[in-house]
């Protein structure tokens, strides 16, 4: 069967319309499939998915470790108590269904971040201003504190006195901060 | 509507102008994926709270202005034609998938076009900002503000380990996705670039043709990217790609000179060849156009030909797409007649610089 819009190429892409009602056959190539808007041309996001949701099966274990069955079975029965998003369904289609759903599925997830993200697991960077909450405070506070530790290897103990008391200082307006909640 | 103004009105502002080491970086571009914490993302939530979010930006933002983001206008993909839908794709105004979705979203456009805030993408929030040649550090600087801007307004989904939280875990962290769009034509043609993908590849960053399939790169046109965004910060992740792009640029102009000395009257056959392809044709298939576009833009950046400005590529890359044909032509067009007309625009456009 040729192509019904270019009449050139062979129509490999078969469908049914219904328009109000009135139902009729399309029959096109992939060419003008794509470019009459009957097919969708973001395929390159579909093998990113089919790659993505590999990897999250692939955390599936052999059926010889009863243990590590187990775990698995647990886990596919998670659900997400905001979305109702399960474990299962998250590894078929590999997208979250809400924020809290990375939450529920935490203890299970590590495994594929780092492998999507060269080994990372945990955020270094940008802090939102309001919902970032005392996270600046902490930051800041860890960083001296690598500060301090490198200082007294360096066995600078004034400058290391110094940065002590900065965190102290820091350390007692987080405390405030969380106590005046 | 005479070609000119045509051109004036489809191409962004910010694409006629040059930036730094415009020979070689078309445009340096930084995306922040965000979301609201309280909805659930757009892939499973109803069309009522898909509705609100929309609501919200139009109540918020539209006409707003932020810096030289001026006046941003709502556009509801559920008002578009199809056609419209894929001038805003080839435009990179807006993601395929976005241009998929029938309903419930949409985007805000900057008046110079250099901001596109899509609104219920795969996420709520998917700020996309452009600048011209290699300027990824101001890109980053100035997307992070109008981040800023929106949080005023937007409770974001952030996490104090996992960062700001996406619908896919390969956005998670920063949710930044940082890209510079390169013209590569001496690396592609001496094939340097495929034994250097591998190298890119291990630092956490990712080359591809931007247009053709595959690994093919139409138009010798390449886009490199960060593919972690977990566990490093913006500002290192913008220094790794930025340190990539600079090598990648310093071997592209050392290619250009290798060429020109070892082979460069076969290399200017070449560049004149496609510049006759691009006056005469009568008919040209798209693959065609791009690789005698990229040709040609590489005889204007070698000096060998003179009175043709440098954006034709990034112009003519854009306007010799289908959408862009087809709007121009103000009719669908078959990819027979797709080909007779985009030899017909380029002929023409060409002509515009004879008569200056």
């Amino acid at each position: 069967m040729e192509c019904q819009e270019c009449q050139k190429r062979k129509a490999t892409v078969h469908l049914t319309q219904v328009v109000n009602g009135q139902k009729t056959e399309v029959h096109v190539c992939e060419q003008c499939a794509k470019d009459k808007g009957y097919m969708s041309y973001g395929e390159e996001n579909y093998s990113l998915n089919d790659l993505l949701s590999g990897l999250f099966h692939s955390e599936s274990p052999s059926p010889f470790s009863s243990q590590k069955a187990q775990s698995y079975q647990q886990a596919s029965q998670l659900k997400c108590p905001t979305c109702g998003m399960t474990y299962q369904e998250f590894a078929r289609i590999g997208k979250f269904g809400c924020a809290d759903c990375y939450q529920t599925f935490d203890d299970r997830i590590n495994p594929i971040l780092r492998r999507v993200h060269s080994g990372n697991t945990r955020h270094d960077g940008k802090i939102p201003k309001r919902e970032g909450g005392n996270l600046h405070l902490k930051r800041e506070i860890d960083d001296y504190k690598s500060q301090l530790k490198q200082l007294i290897e360096q066995e600078e103990f004034e400058q290391a006195a110094n940065i002590r008391d900065k965190i102290r200082t820091l350390e007692s307006q987080l405390h405030q901060g969380e106590g005046g909640e | 509507m005479s070609l000119q103004q045509f051109i004036n009105e489809a191409i962004s502002p910010w694409m006629k102008e040059e930036g730094p080491d415009s020979d070689i970086v078309m445009s340096s571009r930084i995306r922040l994926a965000r979301n609201f914490s309280h909805y659930p993302f757009p892939l499973i939530a109803s069309e009522e709270l898909l509705d609100e979010v929309m609501t919200f930006f139009e109540k918020e933002f539209k006409h707003q202005s932020f810096r030289d983001y001026e006046d941003f206008e709502i556009i509801k993909m559920s008002e578009l034609q199809p056609i419209e839908k894929r001038v805003l794709v080839e435009k990179h105004l807006i993601s395929p998938h976005l241009a998929e979705k029938p309903d419930h979203s949409g985007t805000l456009i900057s008046q110079n076009e250099q901001v596109s805030i899509m609104i219920n993408e795969e996420d709520h929030i998917r700020i996309q900002l452009y600048f011209p040649g290699f300027q990824l550090d101001k890109a980053l600087e100035q997307a992070s503000q109008l981040d800023d801007w929106l949080e005023e307004k937007v409770d974001y989904a952030f996490d104090e380990k996992r960062g700001y939280l996406t619908a896919c875990p390969t956005n998670v962290g920063t949710g930044m996705r940082a890209s510079v769009m390169m013209h590569l034509p001496a690396l592609a043609i001496t094939q340097q670039i495929n034994r250097m993908t591998p190298a890119i590849n291990q630092l956490g960053l990712v080359v591809r043709g931007i247009y053709g399939e595959g690994s093919e790169a139409v138009g010798n046109i390449f886009q490199i990217s960060n593919q972690i965004t977990l566990g490093k910060s913006e500002q290192d992740i913008v220094e790794d790609l930025h340190s990539v792009v600079k090598q990648l640029i310093d071997q592209e102009r050392r290619a250009r000179e290798a060429l020109l000395n070892r082979s460069g009257i076969q290399l200017e056959d070449r560049i004149f060849r496609s510049y006759g392809v691009l006056k005469n044709s009568r008919i040209i298939e798209s693959k065609e156009a791009a690789r005698c576009l990229s040709d040609l833009r590489l005889g204007i950046d070698l000096g060998m030909i003179d009175h043709i400005p440098q954006t034709i590529l990034n112009e003519l890359m854009i306007l010799t797409q289908p959408g862009f044909l087809q709007q121009y032509a103000k009719a669908t067009l078959n990819p027979e007649e797709r080909d007779i007309r985009r030899a017909s625009l380029i002929r023409e456009r060409l002509q515009l610089e004879n008569e200056d």
